[in-house]
């Protein structure tokens, strides 16, 4: 990589490639190249013309190739997945490139995040074409220098072969002659049948480097004098700083600096005090010392129980109709065979294992060089030349692996508090938030409460149904103006578009105000609305008296990938085979922005008002899949993080704090308590992808909550709920 | 500030540093090997598991002024050079880690577990693994691995 690093290159050898939706290449860079010494390879921005680039391959002479995975890998596989839609095309196996991860650099384009399991399906395409565009031009070159048809030619393992004479040149033989050729617009992919990479399960390369300690993450980042950071930031949001000891602070051995330094989420500033020290423990005694006082400003009156007693009585409104069909009003007045529920989610941590951290180093001239585990390099390099007045081409992020992200680290508010230190000390400093800092200070994802109501007809079928939430709004939380007389999709997220079949139907928003910072959580909005949707679902199915599975399957009468999902989970849960006596189980689906999968959860009563997790079965539906073993992965990872988000802890607010503060009180799941994971995908090809990394999680909590109903007949309404300890 | 030699995977190394610091934090900042994680700082996560003196112990809450002259710290980097350890090896067979910021520590308490109990049942692995935490969700493939290395082991000696 360090030679990748200081390749030069030359704009010369840039080659356009207009014609494959801002895709392109860079092909043919020499080594070095002392007349253009201020570019490097990984910090392609210094000019603005070359804005719809996007090179992904550099092809060094020496035959060395280095591919660009544009999407920040938190453990989804991307560091695999991304280089591997351009290595097919362009007839590499995994051993035969390297892979460098992209810092925003904008000749690769504005979608430089890894979010709303978007990667692999939005590259899918583009970046096959810009391998398959690649291969074209070395199969050019090669015919030309050979003085062959082209067609005569073919690549193969980095090489381009001549069929009849069986004689090859190497891809760093040929770079610099095909740099010099046209891209072709409409290069000819691969039939998939032909795929040695896609579709198959290859190994991840990042994986040696994380069972040997050798991936580096943003904390592990070191610059020459640096120095570390601890940051004291009120627990109460929206207070004010009335004072603090520095002196106290200054006095500990290592502690160099003591300053007030700013976090801002989404435009709503904090203030903080940071203490600054020759190492990291140092900085944490200091901070210790600190003795802050604080105006809160009032919001120390705020806590959950009257929050949320406020949301509950909050969904007694109306709300803003977000989606009506059929008569709901009407028909659900004259039913006499109805059931209503509330149902209530927690606001949640992500808990990365890596807490936030960020290494800023603000040098002299005003130039900006980051280094940050992050979801979003695209946004950091969007945001921060006019927050801090910066040339583009004079900030430089390097990105590393993310110890997690989960929808957390796509927010810039710990990058932007570390750059502002570094311009308060004008030195290089490495900024470590603590266990607490993260549980304690969010953003979170929000609560959502529902109100269901729902009606049976008389020969048994779901007649009506209302889905209306009551929810802190993501966006409304942010700095965009929303307009607050429309229903806010995010926080409804697809509670109108699962496909079963109502007549009557008509869903609701109320807004709610929120001073707690909040934000994307992994499956956002569906990991809480999936609970009330699907157990509803199941309470009304009851209510019919009909099978759970089965009362879905009947209001799915025309083709659609749920009834392919539920049939599949039918067949593979062997749902018709009664459970032994003291077991239960109970099906989920939900299909939103990200895909969709459905699950069937098996339970075991172990007393009255307590179960065990068995076993739960995941059905994905994918369309076209790129790596298997890497989408069962995040299956099990997502149910597993999704049980948590169920059954574990939450954080809770009283005098305007968050009560819980690390692993002890806000748990995650532990080894112990993982229950088997059976996972199926289903993936018939064709080019409409659905998402990977967060499907699996809305239909577990409701699968969960369904399976213990049957086997306890105890209706769980509120999440988090204690499975040791039903109510 | 005082003077510590600690011996860290076979090598002497001689720091400068407040009797309290953590363990962790000398291993990371002071002796540069970054493979050693923070998770929690309350040895709640097991991210910064190491061995002292083959036993893991949580780095975190280990104070360079308790860790003896004649003590033997190994860390992820010192178990084996190259991949070369049956753990390593079956970590990548099993493809286990996600965002892989835990795994050192897993690795560090699979280790361990491997040579208390070179057949590992589910449930010692529940006992033994249950203080490392991994938000990803790796665990079943953990305990596939530690099994996998455990089979490995055996043909090995």
């Amino acid at each position: 990589m360090k030679n990748i690093d200081k390749a030069v290159v030359n704009r010369r050898n840039f080659l356009r490639f207009t014609g494959l939706s801002g895709a392109a290449l860079i092909l043919g860079i020499p080594s070095v190249s002392a007349e253009n010494a201020t570019l490097s390879a990984v910090n392609l921005s210094e000019a603005a013309d070359f804005y719809n680039l996007s090179p992904y391959i550099i092809i060094e002479k020496s035959g060395k190739i280095t591919l660009f995975n544009t999407k920040p890998d938190m453990g989804q596989g991307t560091f695999q997945s991304i280089p591997a839609l351009i290595a097919e095309e362009l007839e590499l196996t995994p051993d035969q490139y390297t892979v460098k991860q992209s810092g925003g650099e904008a000749q690769l384009g504005q979608a430089q995040f890894s979010g709303g399991s978007f990667s692999v399906r939005a590259s899918y395409m583009e970046l096959r074409k810009v391998g398959a565009a690649a291969r074209d031009m070395l199969i050019s070159a090669a015919s030309k220098q050979w003085g062959v048809p082209a067609s005569e030619c073919y690549a193969e393992n980095a090489k381009i072969i001549h069929k009849a004479s069986g004689k090859s040149l190497g891809y760093g033989d040929l770079v610099e002659t095909a740099s010099k050729l046209e891209a072709p617009k409409e290069p000819k992919l691969k039939d998939p049948k032909d795929f040695k990479i896609l579709g198959k399960s290859v190994k991840r390369s990042d994986i040696p480097l994380k069972s040997s300690g050798k991936a580096v993450f943003g904390i592990d980042v070191d610059v020459p004098n640096m120095v570390y950071a601890s940051v004291e930031r009120c627990p109460v949001f929206g207070a004010k700083l009335i004072n603090f000891d520095k002196a106290a602070a200054l006095k500990v051995q290592g502690v160099e600096q003591v300053v007030e330094v700013e976090r801002d989420v989404d435009g709503k500033k904090y203030i903080g005090v940071a203490v600054v020290a020759k190492n990291y423990w140092a900085a944490t005694k200091g901070r210790k010392v600190l003795n802050v006082k604080w105006d809160f400003q009032g919001n120390d009156r705020f806590n959950t129980k009257d929050y949320f007693q406020s949301l509950r009585d909050g969904l007694k409104n109306e709300g803003i109709t977000q989606h009506s069909q059929g008569d709901f009003d009407k028909v659900y007045t004259q039913s006499t065979n109805k059931v209503e529920s509330v149902y209530e989610t927690p606001f949640v941590t992500h808990s990365t294992m890596e807490p936030m951290n960020c290494v800023a180093h603000w040098k002299e001239g005003n130039k900006l060089e980051i280094w940050a585990s992050t979801q979003a390099p695209s946004m950091v390099m969007g945001d921060f030349p006019k927050r801090f007045g910066l040339k583009v081409e004079d900030i430089k992020l390097n990105v590393t692996f993310n110890g997690g992200g989960f929808g957390r680290r796509l927010n810039l508010d710990f990058i932007i508090e570390a750059v502002n230190l570094s311009k308060a000390i004008q030195k290089p400093v490495k900024l470590v938030w603590s266990r607490e800092d993260d549980t304690q200070l969010g953003p979170f994802r929000p609560p959502t409460f529902s109100a269901m109501k729902g009606s049976i007809s008389k020969d048994g079928k779901l007649e009506t149904f209302q889905h209306k939430v009551i929810a802190p709004s993501l966006p409304a939380w942010g700095d965009a103006p929303v307009d607050k007389t429309k229903a806010n999709n995010d926080m409804t997220e697809a509670i109108s578009e699962q496909k079963y079949e109502i007549p009557n139907m008509k869903n609701a928003f109320i807004y709610a105000d929120i001073h707690v910072p909040l934000t994307y959580w992994r499956s956002v909005t569906s990991s809480t609305l999936a609970f009330a949707h699907e157990c509803f679902i199941d309470e009304l199915a009851h209510k019919a008296g009909k099978d759970p599975l089965q009362f879905r399957l009947d209001m799915l009468t025309k083709a659609s990938d749920t009834k392919r999902v539920l049939q599949k989970l039918k067949e593979v849960s062997n749902w018709d085979t009664p459970l032994p006596k003291g077991k239960g189980r109970g099906v989920a689906q939900y299909e939103f922005f990200a895909g969709l999968a459905g699950e069937v959860v098996e339970v075991t009563k172990l007393s009255n008002n307590s179960v065990k997790i068995d076993k739960v079965y995941v059905v994905v539906d994918l369309g076209t899949v790129v790596n298997p073993d890497v989408v069962k992965a995040q299956m099990e990872g997502a149910v597993i993080m999704a049980i948590t988000a169920a059954v574990k802890g939450g954080i809770t607010f009283a005098n305007g704090k968050a009560e819980q503060s690390n692993f002890h009180d806000n748990p995650v799941l532990r080894i112990n308590e993982v229950p088997k994971i059976e996972v199926h995908i289903l993936a018939e090809g064709g080019a409409n992808m659905k998402g990977v990394g967060e499907p699996g999680l809305p239909p577990l909590a409701p699968a969960l909550a369904n399976a213990i109903f049957a086997a306890t007949g105890i209706r769980v309404h509120k999440m988090p709920f204690d499975i040791d300890n039903l109510t | 500030m005082k003077k510590y030699t600690i011996n860290i995977n076979n090598k002497k190394v001689t720091i400068e540093a407040e009797p309290d610091t953590p363990m962790l934090w000398v291993i990371r900042d002071y002796v540069g090997l970054k493979g050693t994680k923070f998770g929690c700082g309350m040895a709640l996560c097991g991210a910064c598991t190491i061995h002292l003196d083959g036993q893991p112990v949580r780095s975190c809450q280990t104070p360079v002024s308790s860790v003896k002259a004649s003590s033997k710290i190994t860390t992820i980097e010192g178990i084996s050079d190259n991949m070369g350890h049956v753990v390593q090896k079956a970590w990548i067979e099993e493809q286990v880690p996600q965002c892989g910021y835990c795994q050192s520590g897993q690795i560090m308490s699979a280790v361990a577990l491997l040579k208390a109990k070179p057949n590992p049942t589910d449930e010692d692995i529940d006992t033994y693994m249950s203080g490392n935490i991994c938000r990803c969700g790796t665990y079943d493939r953990i305990r596939k691995a530690i099994h996998k290395a455990a089979a490995m082991q055996k043909v090995k000696s």
